[in-house]
């Protein structure tokens, strides 16, 4: 007997485990492309960075790629958020830069506990995000016009906080430039985890398939669920030992990490999630659905600059410096650009948190292994611009492809 | 005492009426019908009684009360549903996302093994052909997303059911499915308001036709005694419409 939901006879049958790799090839070609082309870009420009520069995959130089990558990253997370609901949010680098400074003058120049410092710089952040939402909700301004607005006052802001020091250093014993520089996973820990994350995985994914199996669904086999909590455990162990050789994995990756698990759950295990997804979609269908429009794009922005102030936090304390310069450069461009390489939409409804993990991942490898080649940021710049334009290529590809293939 | 009962809505969109002084009651257990020609304003009715549009004057009965309906959540609250005529659903998300959209089981840890349960059984008791309920419905066709804005509108066991151009896109058997399930929400005492220019369809299933033209009430019908060119006189206003010419050419030809 097969299952309820594969019943219809036009439903080509794929179950077990030959059933699970042909349909994820069956989804390829219909151009739902998901993480398969970030990831084989990513693995692309490794090689080809692997070979002009042996030192690229050298263990210290990951370790430190992974760390670096972890502002920009979290920024990302919340522009991916704000894309998804078909908006955008050209600021985050003003908020980054202004939520350092504030953190670094009441924590240096007031004297404040570093948590309470961190806390109402994130609280400043948060704010930002809820008057764009108002300001978006009420007038109807664009965002991309608010949030441009947004980028100059706040970097006005910033540079007026700094004022006449123009810097301030954060000492080296605190403890956060300690979390963001020397704070390592212990290597056991590190194997633990890993052993937790695939033990969590199969755990999930076996106790859902069989509630489904009691519901007379179809479900993944106990067999397939194996494989895949083996091959993350291996991957995941392999990547750790690898890093363990040095220094091993920073704690604040880690965080990074547990943010974006966080954000993926609530993205597509929550009503919330789903709220968002069909704002981006369809705002009519949404607020007819009964949802509280408003109240979504409230939350989204929200996150969006708290993220986006977390972010400048941690890009303080791994400099172990706030100054004038801090969220400005590339910080803006880089955290859209790897938020829009890792496969979210630029027209809302598309795109996961893991997108920008991936995207910001590409983003730092291109900048380490530009930077070991000894070349300059015009380099860097240029190079990102043409990822970024081959990601969105892609990504329009697919889109012609799931269109013709009944999936757009 | 009608479950709904609409008395002197108005609704303009800058200076084009819409709707102007509509009377409407629809009490459990009866399907009501409303006609109308093509911009005589029956889908902004149904967006005034989903709070979609808010009306200029008029008042909204609901099971004794006077009630107002700010937003589609207070519809949905009060157990109005509708299938609005432009469906209303998220090409992005699949099948259940659409069917439960903002009523997801379980806000912080969604249900989604009971959610595909419940929706099979929407969809089978609608006689879907759907083959998978994990698809977008951006790949599903005119007729099958329509069936699924039908299943959405039974969620949640609503008192009031609006129908706009339910069966406009379906199949045979899918159209028979549709009568059967206003025959069965009668049955159950459920208030249907449909929308249609289907006359046959119309007097197969409605207890009382209403006719709405160029926004205005225009007399309402019982259906059984009433023929179809009654009907279509009020619809068009002319005893000696287009409709009734080409009828009474066709016959003259047949003879
Ligand atoms: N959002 C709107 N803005 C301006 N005018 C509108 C709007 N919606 C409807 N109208 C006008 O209101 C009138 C009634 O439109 P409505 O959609 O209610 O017609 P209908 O009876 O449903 O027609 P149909 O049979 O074609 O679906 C039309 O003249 C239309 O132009
Ligand atoms: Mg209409």
């Amino acid at each position: 007997m097969t299952a309820a939901d594969l019943s219809d006879e036009r439903l080509r049958q794929a179950t077990g485990l030959r059933g699970s790799a042909s349909a994820l090839v069956d989804r390829v070609r219909a151009g739902e492309l998901g993480m398969v082309p970030v990831v084989a870009g990513l693995l692309v420009i490794c090689v080809v960075l692997q070979i002009l520069n042996p030192i690229f995959l050298s263990s210290t130089n990951l370790v430190n790629l992974l760390m670096e990558c972890v502002p920009v990253g979290v920024i990302a997370l919340g522009i991916v958020c704000v894309l998804l609901v078909g908006q955008i949010d050209l600021s985050v680098g003003s908020i980054s830069g202004l939520s350092a400074a504030i953190m670094a003058i009441l924590f240096v120049k007031d004297g404040w506990p570093a948590w309470l410092a961190v806390l109402v710089a994130l609280v400043a952040g948060c704010a930002i995000g809820v008057l764009y939402a108002e300001i978006f909700n009420r007038v109807g301004i664009p965002t991309f016009v608010i949030t441009l607005a947004g980028l100059l006052s706040f970097l006005g802001l910033q540079l007026k906080a700094l004022g006449a020091i123009g810097s301030v250093n954060l000492p080296f014993d605190s403890g956060l430039v300690e979390f963001a520089q020397l704070k390592f996973v212990p290597p056991w820990l590190s194997y633990v985890l890993v052993l937790l994350a695939a033990a969590w995985l199969f755990v999930v994914g076996f106790l859902h398939a069989a509630k489904r199996r009691t519901a007379d669904l179809s479900a993944r086999s106990t067999r397939f669920l194996l494989i895949r909590s083996g091959v993350l455990a291996v991957g995941l162990g392999l990547a750790a030992w690898y890093l363990n050789r040095t220094r091993g994995i920073g704690w604040m990756f880690v965080l990074f990490v547990a943010l974006a698990l966080i954000l993926h759950y609530a993205l597509t295990s929550t009503k919330w999630g789903k709220a968002v997804y069909a704002v981006g979609g369809n705002v009519e269908a949404a607020r007819r659905a009964g949802i509280n429009v408003r109240l979504v794009y409230t939350s989204v922005f929200a996150i969006c600059t708290t993220l986006a102030a977390f972010g400048g936090v941690l890009g303080a304390a791994r400099l172990a410096a706030a100054n004038q310069a801090s969220g400005g450069g590339d910080v803006n461009l880089n955290a859209i650009a790897a938020a829009v390489i890792g496969g979210t939409s630029l027209f809302g409804g598309r795109g996961t948190a893991f997108a920008a993990v991936l995207g910001v991942l590409v983003i730092q490898a291109i900048s380490s292994g530009l930077t070991l080649l000894s070349l300059d940021s015009s380099y860097r710049f240029f190079v990102t611009g043409v990822v970024l334009l081959l990601a969105v290529g892609v990504d329009s590809l697919a889109r012609r492809t799931r269109t013709s293939h009944g999936r757009a | 005492m009608a479950t709904l009962q609409l008395s002197g809505i108005s609704k303009s969109f800058g200076a084009v009426a819409a709707l102007t002084e509509v009377d409407l009651s629809v009490d459990a257990g009866q399907v009501v019908a409303i006609v109308g020609d093509n911009g005589a304003g029956k889908s902004t009715l149904v967006k005034v009684l989903s709070g979609v549009y808010a009306p200029d004057a008029g008042t909204i009965g609901f099971e004794g009360r006077e009630v107002t309906i700010p937003g589609p959540a207070a519809a949905h609250r009060l157990g109005i549903a509708t299938v609005f005529q432009d469906l209303a659903l998220c090409e992005n998300l699949n099948v259940i996302e659409n069917l439960f959209l903002g009523q997801e089981l379980g806000p912080f840890r969604l249900d989604d093994v009971a959610m595909e349960v419940r929706s099979w059984e929407l969809l089978r008791q609608l006689s879907a052909k759907l083959p998978t309920v994990r698809l977008p419905v951006a790949a599903l066709s005119g007729g099958q997303r329509q069936t699924v804005a039908i299943a959405r509108s039974l969620l949640g066991d609503p008192k009031i059911i609006i129908l706009d151009e339910p069966t406009a896109a379906l199949g045979v058997a899918q159209t028979a499915e549709v009568l059967n399930l206003i025959d069965r929400l009668r049955e159950n005492g459920h208030g249907v308001i449909m929308i249609s220019h289907n006359m046959a369809d119309v007097r197969a299933v409605a207890d009382q036709v209403v006719v709405l033209r160029l926004g205005r009430n225009n007399g309402v019908f019982d259906a059984r005694s009433t023929s179809s060119e009654q009907i279509v006189a009020a619809i068009t206003g002319l005893e000696d419409n287009v409709v009734s010419q080409r009828a009474a050419r066709v016959e003259g030809a047949d003879q």
